[in-house]
């Protein structure tokens, strides 16, 4: 057991338990993006933010990766994690105003306006899709390649790969692409494009050597290089 | 000075009489060569049976599995296999990375991530000569990008690119740690300091006609030696027939049944050799002298391979010693002692 403080409360964790899964235990939110409770923790994209250690050598640390330490001080919601945590989310909603995880995670966050350039990416490299694909569905079908800005998400070659079952996890976890695939229930979905069409993970013919979170969203932009 | 190899490097292969180059236009059969990628022979000349090219390596597993197996079908060691299959194809064929993922254990996803992450590997085949611009700080600020403007203008081709004969593949690199002979020009690993911009031409030019060439003027570690038998101290030049335009040393050679002459390269530092009969590859040969018939054989064993050594007298004080194993360049060379062990 590791017993610490977590905003002035004493608290007690088993050993390992991150900060993350204990501000959680404990009740305190803390926003997350790249954390998911069946993936490991990858620490992508700093909006679980929290301070620890006090004075001037408090510092800033990602809790979905940080395991708690005996006798640490935590906060979670200090004026300066709260600043951090607003410079992500707008850092983020810049490169990636058109998903609506980011947009409701935003607004929650009393984000009212865009300061910085949009960029509409297609990914934030959140790594949720690689982790689902390789510790979920074992296939190890995507991943990383390339680094720095050219840095990329998609199969070797970028050709259809084997291991991959088309089991659409990937577009299902995505936050910068998971609307596209609310076409089961079309109530959630914002254009409803992918209700009429049939969704591209499924049926692949026409665009079978087309992994779909590469491209724009066939279904939204059909656009076949 | 290095017995028992027949040809200088590639220059020799294909034999066949040259075709005009004609791309893409290479017979089915060389798909089956790991070089056709960047083989520049089957361009020029596409009328050689596979047989009959020196170059031809198969396309098979058993290099590659090699390569894995040396480094004990690790994951850890996948970046040094691919260090090691580049280096042998100059490039990462796909089949190699199937074969080290397959191999490893690793997936074909980490094995090509791996691939991507460095710059030092290539996916694609490279040219047969790699011209590295750094441009890295120090040299940017000295003319970096000038000079690989240069180089783009001269080969047609951007940064990253290999020209359609496949001879040169243009590449940037970010600090080749030799800052201060800025700006810096790598070529198949040949420096080349403070290049500027009219500079370009002459390093394509003499990359052409081959970096490898000893350049005896210029080099100070290459210099001619003439050498006698150490047993009857006669003359084992042969100034009839020069070899990197220097009179070559002739010694009788032995390999199992098979006798005859090798002419060695009498510029120290050259391993250009001719022969009648072409020993193995990595086989020990006897050296006799061609006059008084003794075995040339010293009692030292060679530095690199633990073959014996042949020694042979230095004119002028000293002996030099090579080593008797086909294909091993060790040799030493000692001007003090003339002592023949
Ligand atoms: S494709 Fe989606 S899930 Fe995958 S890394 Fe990018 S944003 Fe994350
Ligand atoms: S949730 Fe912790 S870094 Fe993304
Ligand atoms: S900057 Fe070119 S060698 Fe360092």
């Amino acid at each position: 057991m590791t017993n610490f403080t977590l905003n002035g409360l004493n608290v007690q964790v088993e050993e390992g338990t991150t900060l993350l899964e204990a501000a959680k235990f404990y009740g305190f939110p803390v926003p997350t993006l790249c954390y998911h409770e069946g993936l490991s923790p990858y620490g992508a994209c700093r909006l679980c933010v929290v301070e620890i250690g006090e004075g001037p050598r408090a510092k800033l640390v990602s809790s979905c990766t940080y395991p708690a330490e005996e006798g640490l001080k935590v906060r979670t919601a200090s004026t300066r994690v709260l600043r951090a945590r607003k410079m992500v989310l707008e850092l983020l909603l810049a490169s990636c105003p058109q998903s609506k995880v980011i947009q409701d995670l935003a607004s929650a966050h009393d984000i009212r306006r865009q300061r910085f350039k949009q960029e509409y990416e297609d990914c934030i490299m959140c790594g949720l899709c690689v982790r689902i694909c390789e510790e979920q569905m074992m296939a190890k079908a995507i991943g990383f390649r390339n680094r720095g800005e050219r840095r990329s998400i998609g199969t070797p070659f970028d050709i259809k790969s084997e291991e991959c079952r088309l089991c659409g996890g990937c577009i299902y976890i995505c936050p910068a692409c998971q609307l596209r695939c609310t076409y089961t229930e079309p109530e959630k979905a914002i254009c409803g494009a992918c209700a009429n069409l049939a969704p591209p993970c499924v049926e692949k013919e026409q665009f079978d050597d087309m992994m779909c979170y590469m491209d724009p969203c066939v279904a939204c932009e059909i656009e076949k290089k | 000075m290095q017995p028992t190899k027949t040809r200088g490097g590639r220059s020799g292969a294909p034999r066949a009489a040259e075709a005009p180059a004609a791309l893409g236009t290479y017979r089915g059969i060389c798909s089956t060569c790991i070089h056709a990628p960047t083989c520049a022979y089957r361009l020029k000349s596409t009328e050689v049976a596979i047989w009959e090219c020196d170059l031809f390596e198969s396309y098979e597993t058993p290099s590659l599995l090699e390569i894995v197996e040396r480094h004990g079908r690790k994951r850890g060691a996948v970046i040094a296999m691919l260090e090691e299959i580049q280096a042998k194809y100059g490039y990462l064929p796909t089949h190699a990375l199937q074969v080290v993922a397959e191999n490893t254990g690793a997936s074909m996803v980490d094995v090509y991530a791996v691939a991507t992450f460095y710059r030092a590997f290539s996916l694609k085949p490279r040219g047969r000569h790699l011209v590295s611009v750094c441009l890295g700080t120090a040299c940017h600020v000295r003319g970096g990008p000038g000079v690989a403007k240069e180089f783009e203008r001269h080969l047609g081709i951007p940064a990253g690119e290999t020209t359609d004969d496949r001879e040169f593949t243009l590449d940037t690199v970010n600090c080749l740690g030799a800052c201060a002979l800025g700006p810096v020009v790598v070529v198949d690993g040949h420096y080349f300091p403070h290049v500027g911009i009219k500079d370009v031409e002459d390093i394509l030019a003499h990359t052409l006609t081959g970096l490898d060439k000893v350049e005896v003027e210029g080099d100070r570690r290459i210099f001619p030696i003439e050498v006698n038998c150490p047993r009857c101290n006669h003359s084992l030049m042969d100034p009839s027939h020069l070899i990197d335009g220097y009179p070559a040393i002739r010694v009788t050679v032995s390999h199992g049944h098979t006798h005859g002459w090798l002419k060695l390269s009498s510029l120290y530092g050259s391993y250009n050799v001719e022969a009648e009969h072409e020993a193995p590859k990595d086989a020990v040969v006897n050296f006799f002298c061609p006059h008084c018939h003794a075995e040339l054989r010293g009692a030292a064993a060679c530095p690199e391979c633990g073959a014996p050594m042949v020694p042979m007298v230095v004119r002028g004080g000293g002996v030099v010693q090579i080593c008797s194993r086909r294909g091993c360049k060790g040799h030493m060379l000692d001007v003090s002692g003339t002592a023949v062990a």
